[in-house]
Order: C-alpha cells, then structure tokens, then sequence
C-alpha cells in the first residue's frame, strides 16, 4: 500500500474514510478537545427544558425573534472574540456600542445627515476608539483591563452627553436601516439558494483541498466523509431555513452577522494575520522572536472590536428605531464577553474561533428569550445567565486539564 | 595557567564559514568580552564552554543579532559583515536556537515551523507548508508522529527538534544551538546530540553553547574555552580530556571539580 508522507510513522493508527473520520472526532473529545460539542449539548439542554416550561419558545416566531435579537450583541462578541484570542480584554464594548448608537442618531435625526454618512461617522469612530487604545496599550503598556475599564466609563458619559437633555432620540420608522433591522428577511428562495450554496461551498473547498493533498503526497479526507459532512449542513440548512420560513424567515440582519461571522472565520484560520493573531495570544515572546510585529496585531485587534463594537451598536439603535441612555448598558457588555466565552474561546488566549461567538450569542439569547417568555424577572435572567457563563468556564478548565493528561494542551 | 599544549594556533582556516577576529563587547563598566577570536567551519560542531558569566550568551546575541560588538570584525563566508539586527543574522544565514525554544504551544508543528514566514499571506498554502515540514523532520530524521499536533504535546526533544527545524527552514550556513541539552532527560539529550551530528553531516557549521561536558565530548570536534570574557584556550576534543577543559573554564588544575574528584577516589579506594 502506498502510505501518504505523513502516515509514515508506525505509531500513527490509520483510520480510513468516514468512520474513521468519526472516530476521530470521538477520540478527540475523549483527549479534551471538546470543540464546539459542549455548547451545542448545552443548547440542546436550555431548548428541551425551555420547551418543556413553554410551547411557544421553539415555535418558528420566537426563533425568528432569537435570531433577529442575535446579531448585534453577536456582532459585538465577534470582537470580543478577537481581543481574547490576543490575551486581552475590551470591557468597554457595551459603552462603545451605546455611543455609537448615540453618535447615529444624532447625526442622522438631529443632525440630518444621510444615514450613510451617519452610519459611516459612527464605525469610523469606534475604529478611532479602538486604535487609542491599543496606542495606550502599546506605547505605555497600561493592562487593556484598566484602559477598556476607563474607556467604559468615559464612552458612558460621552453617550450620555451627546444623547443631551432629552436622553432618547427616535429613529424614523421609514428609514431603510430601521427597515433593516426588524423587517427585510430574506425570500425563502434565496434563503434556499443560500443553503445550497454554503454546502456546496464546504464541499468543494474540501475536494480540491483533498485533491491538492493528495497530489503532493499527504493524506486527505475520503470522497464520502467529504459528501456526508456537505449534506449534513445542507440539511441542517435546509431545515432551519423550511422552519424559520414558517413565519417571517431569515433576516438579513442575521445573515449579515453570519457573513461578518465567515468573513473573520477565514481571516483567523487562513490568513497570515491570523496565524499572527493566534501566536501573540500563545506566546508573545516567540511571535515577536518569529518576526511578527506584535505592536500591529494588537493595533488591529483593538481597532477590530471596537469596529465591531460600534456596528453592533448601529445594529442595536436600529432594531429599537431609537438610541437612548441605556443603548449598551446593563448587560450588553457582559452578555458579549459571556458569547466568546460559552462558544469556547479561552479567557487566557490562543484559543477559541469565530463560529464560537455565533454559537454563544445563541445560547445567550436562548436563556434570555425563554426567561422572558416565562415572565421572569430580568433579576432571575442575570443569574441564569451568570450560572450558564460559570459553567461554560468550568467545561472549559476541565477539558484544559483532560487535554493537558491526553498531551494536546 | 592555560595549557599551551593541545591549544590552536588562531590563524584563521581556509574553510571556515564563520570567523570572529577581536571582538569587545563592555555593558557600562563591566567587560563582558574581550578580544574573543572563534572559528567555525562547515561540517564542523564547535562548542563554545564558561563558566556563569564567562560570555557565552553575550557572544550568542552578538552572532544572532541582538547586540551588536563594540569592535572586532565577524567575517562570514569570505566577507566581512555586520550584524546589527536578528534579521540581518537570518538574511546572512545564521539562525539561532535559543534556550527557550519560543515555540507557541497552542499552534501545531507546521503553525510553529512557518511562524512569521508563512507561505501565500492571504490564503496559506498548508499544502505546501506540510510538506516542507515534513521534508526538514526528515532531514532531521525527527521522530515526531503527527505534524497537526500542538506543540504541547511535543516531549522536550521533540520541541528541541521543532526549534531547531525552524532554524533550518532559511537554509542557514551556520546554526547556534543555545544550551540544547539543558532541560532535557537522557534519551531525550540523545536524540538532541544525534540531531547535532545531522547537522553536521548536512555541512552546516554549528556553534553550541554548554555546560554539559559529556555532551561536548561526545559530539564536537572543537572546543572553545571563554573564561571572564577572555579565549581560555581552543581544543580539539579528540586530544584533551574533560579534566582539561574544566581546568580552562575555572582556570586553575586544582580547581573545585578536581578537588571533587579526588577526594570521591580517595574515599572509594580507602
């Protein structure tokens, strides 16, 4: 049998086509490695026990509501996940995402500028907000901790003062990015179109990656295991798409969260900059060693969640159709970073992926849509909330310490 | 003091890759070196033995880049060069191995060997960073099951092993090996020193910095004694026992080892 380069060590067990795929994985999550199964079995739970306290919560509506509420504290954690994957932390996002807000409103209502230019003022500013931090951060090595936690308290007061006396200003019901963001869902055609298109996408990027593998004398993933795993998410797909297009469908709010959700999921696993972003968080001192210049990662990993910080924000002000002074308080800052966390992204950095905030956010929303349902007190919401945000840490230590005694650390 | 006996004339070799010819390097007060001369050439190992603060690590960051000398020449291949940063040192092709590896433990072996000098920036070509990994293990003769691993769960030689195919991947001519055996048990310390010959065979001039005198006996050709900043001495392993050398690192024959030693032989025969 011709043995591919990298199986040529006799310790290595060969496992061939799907099942040997699937044993894979069981021994992976076996080792510690649990990836993504922790929040997905924990989703599973929250729904069944939400499902059984009230019908309605995995009716088509709710679940159109829960992914529409999704996007934009989805998009904010999305930049969380990013400043932990350095070892840092952004506790301001909550107050960038107010202000920004703010920032749109008052330049779109009051102001009357184009919403464009509004929209486009609010994003720049957070990228603003982002790059003096990382100014702070680089030039006089001030922890991100206390920078951002200044930061929250400034960009606070900031919202509140551009907000002025009256403290909430309307957004007019017309505009195309109120529109957006509670009434423009996605044709179910289209919405089909998108779900063959992500399967056959994930199947022919597997195939030709297979096929260059396989030419230059490595192992690759069997032709079936590569079908199984297309069809699997074409009918994962589907059904989410047949099911949320039993009422309104899905939003093009949250398609845009996961287009933003793809677009980082590439730059992180395929680019140089994010092999750069992973290697700061892992060791600082042997990614300045191999040359990258760690002052920029930082830069624009700052100036990253602070962007993404003030989108979701927009996102926010426009689903409300108005900014006003709680825009990004309470637990908009906490419910992000708690997003990253559930969806496996360590605290510590070097570990954790974009798909990690989408699952997160979901799971946030989940426990916070179905207390809401319940008629609970936001009080009995936070300490869900807190209780699950503990747990999630907790899995993640135990499977730090099983993958540390199975050797994949 | 210095045994005169077995110690080389410093006329520089015809075939050395490396020569350094009076290098001074002072922190403030303190002379850190003093009018060192070394010489490495292809296919040769050369360890580079002191005492603690003999120079040894001042003259590593001198050849990696780090420091640069306050006078003295370096010629490299028939030139002579300056070396003011760590990437001017890989650019001429001297690639260093610190003592601490700097590997990223969260990154697997390929991710670790490619840090920095990826291949394709906007969409990695992990094709062909594997099999160029593959190809330097081999080289290596690496025993190391999986490429797709991380680090952390590599054995201290196998990291050893990673950190120094990293080095290779510039096509380095010569490659400074910074304490490689320190940290490491007895089988692993093997699998380093086999790993050393492989480099050697390979043609590459290799300096290694140690403490360990079996290990310096067992694999360089020459060794180079630094004592307080100074050349104590140039060996050739084959002529001078390990008493010798230890004798040019504290500088005295009757020096703390030796007295060591004699009293443990007198205690065993009497």
């Amino acid at each position: 049998m011709n043995v591919t380069t990298d199986r040529q060590d006799e310790r290595l067990q060969s496992r061939e086509g799907l099942r040997g795929a699937i044993t894979d994985v069981v021994e992976r999550a076996r080792g510690g490695d649990l990836g993504v199964i922790p929040v997905v079995v924990g989703l599973i739970v929250i729904w069944t026990v939400l499902q059984i306290l009230n019908p309605i919560f995995l009716s088509s509506a709710n679940l159109v509501n829960l992914t529409m509420e999704s996007a934009a504290v989805g998009i904010i954690a999305l930049g969380i996940v990013c400043v932990l994957l350095v070892g840092q932390i952004d506790l301001s996002v909550g107050s960038v995402s107010g202000l920004s807000g703010a920032v749109l409103a008052v330049l779109f209502v009051s102001q009357g500028l184009p919403v464009w230019l509004a929209i486009g003022a609010s994003v720049i500013m957070g990228a603003v907000i982002g790059w003096v931090y990382a100014q702070l951060f680089n030039r006089f090595g001030v922890p991100s901790f206390v920078i951002t936690l200044a930061g929250l308290l400034a960009f606070l007061g900031l919202q509140l003062y551009v907000l002025g006396s009256k403290g909430s200003i309307n957004l007019p019901f017309d505009s195309g990015l109120v529109n957006f963001a509670q009434l423009d869902f996605v044709p179910d055609w289209l919405s089909y179109c998108f779900a063959v298109i992500a399967a056959a996408a994930l199947f022919a990027s597997g195939f030709f990656h297979a096929r260059e593998r396989r030419r230059a004398g490595l192992s690759a993933k069997s032709l079936s295991t590569l079908v199984a795993r297309s069809v699997a998410l074409l009918v994962v797909l589907a059904f989410v798409v047949w099911y949320l297009g039993q009422t309104r469908g899905v939003g093009w709010m949250f398609v845009f969260f996961v287009a933003l959700v793809l677009i980082m999921h590439y730059l992180l696993s395929r680019t140089k900059w994010g092999r750069a972003v992973y290697a700061v968080g892992g060791n600082v001192e042997a990614a300045r060693r191999a040359g990258i210049n760690v002052k920029a990662i930082y830069t624009s990993v700052f100036v990253l969640c602070s962007t993404f910080a003030a989108v979701g924000g927009i996102l926010a002000a426009a689903r409300l159709a108005a900014a006003n002074q709680s825009s990004g308080s309470g637990d908009v800052n906490l419910n992000a970073i708690a997003a990253a966390v559930i969806g496996g992204t360590s605290l510590f950095g070097g570990r954790g992926t974009a798909f990690g905030a989408l699952l997160g956010i979901i799971v946030i929303q989940s426990i916070s849509s179905g207390l809401t349902l319940l008629n609970l007190d936001s009080s009995i919401r936070f300490v869900v909330t807190g209780v699950v945000l503990l747990l999630a840490v907790v899995v993640d230590s135990v499977a730090r310490k099983s993958r540390t005694s199975h050797g994949r650390a | 003091m210095s045994p005169t006996s077995s110690k080389r004339t410093a006329n520089q070799r015809s075939d050395s890759v490396l020569s350094l010819r009076g290098i001074s390097k002072t922190f403030g007060a303190v002379a850190a070196l003093t009018g060192i001369d070394l010489d490495v050439a292809a296919g040769q190992v050369v360890a580079v033995v002191g005492d603690n603060g003999a120079g040894k690590s001042t003259l590593v960051k001198i050849l990696s880049g780090v420091h640069p000398p306050d006078s003295g020449t370096i010629t490299f291949g028939s030139r002579e060069v300056e070396i003011p940063t760590p990437a001017a040192a890989h650019k001429l092709g001297i690639a260093t191995v610190f003592q601490d590896l700097a590997l990223c433990e969260n990154l697997n072996v390929i991710q670790n060997l490619f840090l920095g000098q990826e291949v394709r920036p906007l969409r990695l070509n992990d094709v062909a960073m594997e099999t160029r990994s593959w190809e330097l293990l081999r080289q290596l003769s690496a025993k190391i099951p999986s490429v797709r691993v991380p680090v952390a769960s590599l054995s201290g030689g196998q990291r050893q092993t990673v950190a120094i195919a990293r080095s290779l991947l510039g096509d380095p001519k010569v490659i400074i090996l910074d304490e490689p055996t320190a940290a490491l048990g007895v089988a692993q310390t093997a699998e380093v020193l086999n790993l050393v010959e492989r480099l050697r065979e390979n043609g590459l001039g290799v300096i290694m910095i140690s403490h360990n005198m079996a290990d310096v006996k067992a694999v360089a050709d020459t060794v180079a004694v630094l004592r307080l900043g100074r050349n104590n001495g140039v060996f050739d392993v084959s002529e001078v026992s390990a008493e010798d050398i230890i004798a040019a690192i504290t500088g005295a024959t009757d020096n703390v080892v030796s007295q060591r030693q004699s009293r443990r032989k007198e205690g065993s025969t009497s």
